[in-house]
């Protein structure tokens, strides 16, 4: 074999690779980077979420053609009404989940920290911690803070009462703080070694390891998860209807028992609960997924 | 659909082949007789690979003639399975499947699309292992292999099927340099034994050495062909010997 | 065995530590059926979870522009919604919508009870995950594998059943495990509509006994087991499935 050759055509040499990371969702098509206005424009509505709220619409006014009578006032009447009093529910649910990603956050960052530590019992604890509240459902969770916190805690004498929505707070910020943890270690795993001895060879110490170069690499890494949770959480906050917080859910649920549990208003009500949801949520995602795809360029 | 012998086993004539706007093969011609090994060689992109890929209807043509065997290829009502049992191919990324362990990798096609018994095929394919080399690797993953091991599993999977034309795609292309030379002598073996082989290739010295016919292709056409001897030494078309004097 | 459950009695005649479930035989088979319903409700949403991802993930390989985007559709209001929400819409809304049937004692009941709503309510939830999941994992499988099957003769039906498959559901599983390990804490939500599920049935006991505390560590405890034997199960599956390297 002619050595020259070789030199020639080795730059085609190839490795087989299979790409096995699954995209979460839909990767939306990349846009060159704007104004915050334009940018913001490609999360809100795209010509096919006109079909979604399109159907929300003819579930609920099909029903209504359907069962309407003269007697009642129209659906759309009710719903009207209705309207503004769910929309404060809704953000109650919103201050809910601020406050409980809140807390969780920062809950399971120093529990995520703990889960690298070098002390081997502390990692273990941590661990142990993180797996307990990852592995239950939410809604245990939720009746736990519920049931078992004291409805007012003495520090030195002052009694500061514990509300239901402040227990429900708490409920919901203990599995953010176990997946939160889950984030924050696998962010430090996922980094390459070759960081750490870097850093070791130029003298830093472990913590200025961690705080000068680990975790600001980190910060990117977990920005998409983060907001991933932060939704899976908006989302939960309705749990705490099923015990007796005045969130959008119990509202709905007092609404409709206010109009004489009239069946015809069941779908427009639990429609527009969804729609607002929705219309919370779904920009979250968008922006996520675009968030995750710009990470991944550039590393 | 009478052929015989002595008859081109492949016959080309005048294959136009585009990619949209893009038109990769612009009225190639050529005949590979029973038993030749024929070189196909030239510059990236010039349609070498699509040419072969053509030939076993992985990428269907837009004008001219393929004949196989007599079998006609540019057909919308090709028997595609007849075709590819006479027609065996091996391509650059191996292409392994990569759940399955060499020897079942072998065994698999046989069994499930000539409908062959297993213990008889496992005979051959244990046989056709053994020819390649590979004794004592049947039950390794292609993911244990060493490129130029994957590759020569690829050949004895594409000889399982007992077919009379060989494609190679550039097939030590992707390969590390020290095990080229394991699969170049697993195809110089082939050719002695008579087995009709097309090889897109770089590989000019085992051109030269193998080949009967070398075939020169530029921008979809065939610029020159000729015996090796002829070809390397006395190359007459300008765009040759500025490709020759470029690797040699 | 009963002296076992007389140990639990004397424990809460001794400490206060009530625990019901273990010496109480009737409380102990509502546990036991709660424990059952969880399983069921959990076994019979993953089923049709996995037909909808699989039906859904074809649907998105449609040529029908509109098809495409009512799966898409579909995917987004699923995974945008709080589930509980569209629980309450499928039970309550549609649910009415239903006629109703004789239960044979002259009164009517709903054709579909609690426990049929959770599990079309927790199938179309998980359904719109498994969707994305199942269409990642097919574009995971290279082409030029499927391509290597298509040379050697097979059909469309046998690529798709001996490669892509096998291959797909490989990348997927640790996905699909993720997802199932979601479905199983998500089955809790079926205690607002009253299917006695484990939750449920706990809540039943507290109520009766008055032993929230004692009945809340051992539901966490339970499902923490519970979950964290599925957990480590298909991690044991996910590596017994591990091929050499296929998918790091």
């Amino acid at each position: 074999m002619n050595q020259s050759y070789y030199n020639g055509f080795n730059s085609r040499k190839r490795k087989q690779e299979y790409k096995t990371d699954l995209p979460v969702m839909i990767t939306p098509e990349v846009k060159e980077p704007g104004s915050i206005l334009s940018s913001l424009s490609a999360y809100i509505f795209k010509p096919w979420h006109g079909f979604v709220i399109l159907f929300f619409c003819m579930v609920s006014s099909s029903i209504a053609f359907g069962v309407d009578d003269n007697a009642k006032s129209s659906i759309a009447e009710v719903l009207w009404r209705w309207m503004p009093l769910l929309l404060k529910g809704f953000i109650f649910n919103i201050v809910i989940s601020i406050c409980a990603m809140a807390i969780g956050t920062a809950a399971g960052a120093a529990l995520g920290l703990g889960q690298i530590s070098l002390n081997k019992w502390v990692r273990r604890v941590s661990w142990f911690i993180t797996q307990f509240f990852r592995n239950s459902p939410w809604l245990v969770l939720l009746f736990f803070a519920m049931f078992l916190l004291p409805f007012e805690i003495n520090i030195g004498g002052l009694a500061i009462p514990l509300p239901d929505w402040v227990k429900a707070i708490i409920g919901l910020s203990l599995p953010v703080m176990a997946n939160v943890s889950e984030i924050v270690r696998g962010a430090v795993v996922s980094l390459p070694s070759g960081q750490w001895e870097a850093a070791e060879s130029l003298a830093y110490t472990r913590r200025q390891t961690l705080w000068l170069i680990i975790l600001p690499q980190c910060v990117k890494r977990m920005l998409p998860p983060w907001m991933n949770l932060y939704a899976i959480l908006t989302m939960a906050t309705v749990l705490a209807s099923i015990v007796g917080v005045s969130e959008v859910m119990t509202l709905t649920g007092q609404a409709l028992a206010a109009e004489g549990g009239r069946t015809d208003l069941l779908a427009p009500f639990y429609s527009f609960v969804l729609l607002i949801f929705f219309m919370y949520c779904y920009p979250i995602a968008r922006w996520t997924v675009r968030l995750e795809k710009k990470f991944s360029v550039i590393g | 659909m009478n052929w015989d012998d002595s008859m081109p086993m492949v016959s080309i004539k005048d294959v136009h082949k585009a990619f949209g706007d893009l038109e990769v093969l612009k009225g190639v011609s050529m005949d590979i007789k029973k038993g030749e090994v024929v070189c196909i060689i030239g510059p990236s992109g010039s349609g070498k690979s699509t040419l072969i890929r053509c030939i076993n209807a992985l990428n269907d043509i837009q004008q001219g003639s393929i004949l196989v065997e007599g079998q006609e290829v540019n057909d919308p009502n090709l028997d595609k399975l007849e075709l590819r049992k006479k027609v065996g191919m091996v391509f650059q990324q191996y292409n392994l499947f990569p759940h399955k362990t060499a020897l079942e990798n072998v065994m698999m096609a046989p069994i499930r699309v000539l409908k062959q018994s297993k213990a008889e095929v496992e005979k051959t394919a244990r046989a056709l292992i053994k020819k390649v080399r590979l004794e004592g690797k049947e039950d390794s993953y292609p993911g244990e292999l060493s490129g130029g091991q994957q590759q020569r599993v690829a050949i004895a999977r594409s000889l399982a099927m007992n077919p009379d034309v060989m494609l190679f795609d550039e097939v030590t292309a992707a390969l590390d340099p020290e095990t080229v030379n394991e699969v170049l002598q697993t195809i110089k073996d082939l050719a002695e034994e008579g087995m009709t082989c097309i090889l897109v290739t770089h590989e000019m010295n085992f051109a030269r050495e193998v080949a009967d016919h070398i075939y020169f292709t530029d921008r979809g056409v065939i610029v020159e062909h000729g015996s090796p001897t002829n070809f390397f030494d006395e190359a007459k078309d300008p765009r040759t010997k500025e490709f020759l004097s470029q690797i040699l | 065995m009963e002296s076992f459950f007389e140990w639990f009695k004397l424990l809460y005649d001794n400490t206060g530590i009530n625990l019901p479930f273990l010496y109480d035989s009737y409380d102990r088979d509502r546990m036991w059926n709660g424990f059952l319903m969880t399983i069921k409700l959990s076994v019979v949403a993953l089923f049709f979870s996995i037909i909808i991802g699989i039906i859904g993930a074809w649907l998105q390989n449609s040529p029908l522009k509109w098809t495409r985007r009512i799966v898409n559709g579909y995917i987004q209001i699923f995974r945008n919604t709080p589930p509980l929400v569209q629980l309450y819409f499928f039970y309550f809304a549609i649910g009415a919508l239903l006629p109703k049937v004789s239960n044979g004692y002259g009164g009517e009941v709903p054709i579909l009870g609690g426990f049929a709503w959770a599990a079309i309510s927790l199938s179309f939830f998980a359904g719109a995950f498994n969707v994305e999941i199942f269409r990642s994992g097919m574009e995971a499988v290279p082409k030029s594998t499927t391509e290597a099957a298509e040379a050697l003769g097979f059909s469309r039906l046998q690529i798709y059943k001996d490669i892509t498959l096998p291959l797909a559901f490989r990348v997927v599983l640790p996905a699909l495990n993720n997802n199932l390990v979601n479905l199983v804490k998500t089955t809790t939500l079926a205690y607002a509509i009253a299917v006695p599920e484990m939750l449920y049935e706990s809540n039943q006991i507290w109520s009766d006994n008055v032993n929230v505390t004692e009945m809340m560590i051992f539901l966490l405890l339970a499902y923490f087991f519970l979950v964290g034997i599925l957990v480590w199960g298909m991690n044991r599956w996910e590596r017994s499935l591990k091929i050499p390297g296929f998918g790091t």
